[in-house]
């Protein structure tokens, strides 16, 4: 299954995050959160552990409410194809600072490796692009992973979609906190906003 | 061929051609600082998503199905927004699943539908998620509130709007068929 040339998903999220400076970061469910959470847990991450789907409109959702600050939504090839349509209402709403980072094995790796659309016909890249988010592109090596990094801090040029083919071995998982008063509570409170 | 004509809503209810109802709606929403406003279309809504559109203060995000609305507003809320979905009830059986995001992040949750499949409906296919709308709402752990009649929708939005966003209680308002006018289907 594994094959030389994909990527190894912790070295693609911990280049990406690197310099994340203010950014807030949405990890869709599945091994996507436990990459974020590897790469250091942080008080602007939300980590989602279900909503199935959701992810992408989760970072649309805070985008819009702090068009200033850049936002990233790192997710699963089989997350995202359940929430396909939101790509639509990105590309209707188009907010420049989003980006969305598709990690694609082709597989559902959570639950057992059944092979996902993306590992024969479904093309999230050209998905994206036709859905009006004209930056799409695929993102083969790291060092193309390193050089679009810093592009995510850009606030002006977005919305933007990434696809990264990465090998589907199954790491160990990080756990990042389960439980989502906390998190959210905790970003509302790094953005300045009280408790009710 | 007019597909999206309704029946005049009974005079005791909406005498105007305009009902003034959607209009109390926006008030409350401009009121309450709603920010973000999503919705699938439907017919009983499209005054107050014309008001929407036109709002400086409120973004309309169109959506492709109900349930990234859901998601939309619990991203809101992080941002530290307020928002207000808007959909009809084939929609809510959309929703079922992100509708955990109401309990998992106890964010404002406020969604206004407009009701189908009862009150005189002539579409059965309507039916089915019209009789359960309720029901899903109250399994999925959000409070449910009714408005029948345009005298009473003021006070039940504000109700509904004051528990969502004060209180972080999930809430829907339920716009009967019987307030909006049951759809008429001519050739």
């Amino acid at each position: 299954m594994s094959k030389a040339n994909l990527l190894d998903r912790r070295s693609v999220v911990s280049s990406l995050l690197a310099e994340r400076k203010d950014a807030i970061v949405v990890g869709g469910l599945g091994a996507s959160t436990y990459d974020i959470a590897a790469a250091g847990d942080h008080d602007r991450n939300l980590y989602l552990w279900g909503a199935m789907g959701g992810a992408v409109m989760i970072g649309l959702g805070i985008a819009l409410a702090q068009p200033d600050l850049p936002v990233v939504v790192i997710t699963g090839d089989g997350e995202m194809l359940m929430g396909m349509g939101s790509l639509a209402t990105v590309g209707l709403q188009k907010p420049k600072n989003l980006t969305i980072v598709v990690l694609d094995n082709e597989v559902y790796g959570e639950t057992g490796g059944q092979a996902s659309h993306t590992a024969a016909t479904a093309d999230l890249v050209g998905v994206a692009r036709a859905c009006g988010i004209a930056d799409s592109r695929a993102i083969p090596t790291m060092a193309e992973i390193e050089a679009f990094a810093p592009s995510m801090q850009d606030i002006s040029n977005g919305p933007r979609f990434a696809s990264i083919k990465i090998d589907s071995a199954n790491l160990e998982r990080v756990l990042s906190s389960r439980d989502g008063q906390f998190t959210v509570t905790r970003i509302r409170g790094a953005l300045g906003f009280r408790p009710i | 061929m007019k597909m999206h004509a309704r029946t005049e809503a009974p005079s005791e209810t909406a005498p105007e051609a305009t009902p003034s109802w959607p209009e109390d709606i926006f008030a409350i929403l401009q009121r309450f600082d709603v920010r973000q406003v999503p919705y699938v279309p439907d017919a009983g809504h499209s005054q107050l998503i014309e008001r929407v559109l036109g709002a400086s203060s409120m973004r309309a995000v169109p959506l492709t199905t109900e349930e990234e609305g859901v998601a939309l507003l619990a991203g809101a809320w992080a941002g530290g927004q307020r928002g207000v979905l808007l959909m009809q009830s084939s929609g809510v059986g959309n929703c079922v699943n992100m509708l955990s995001l109401t309990q998992i992040f106890r964010f404002p949750f406020l969604t206004l539908v407009t009701m189908r499949g009862e009150w005189g409906e002539f579409n059965p296919w309507q039916v089915p998620m019209g009789s359960s709308t309720q029901g899903v709402f109250e399994l999925s752990g959000i409070k449910v509130l009714r408005a029948s009649h345009a005298e009473e929708v003021r006070e039940v939005v504000e109700a509904a709007a004051g528990q969502a966003y004060n209180a972080c209680t999930p809430t829907a308002v339920l716009l009967s068929q019987r307030l909006i006018g049951a759809k008429v289907f001519t050739k």
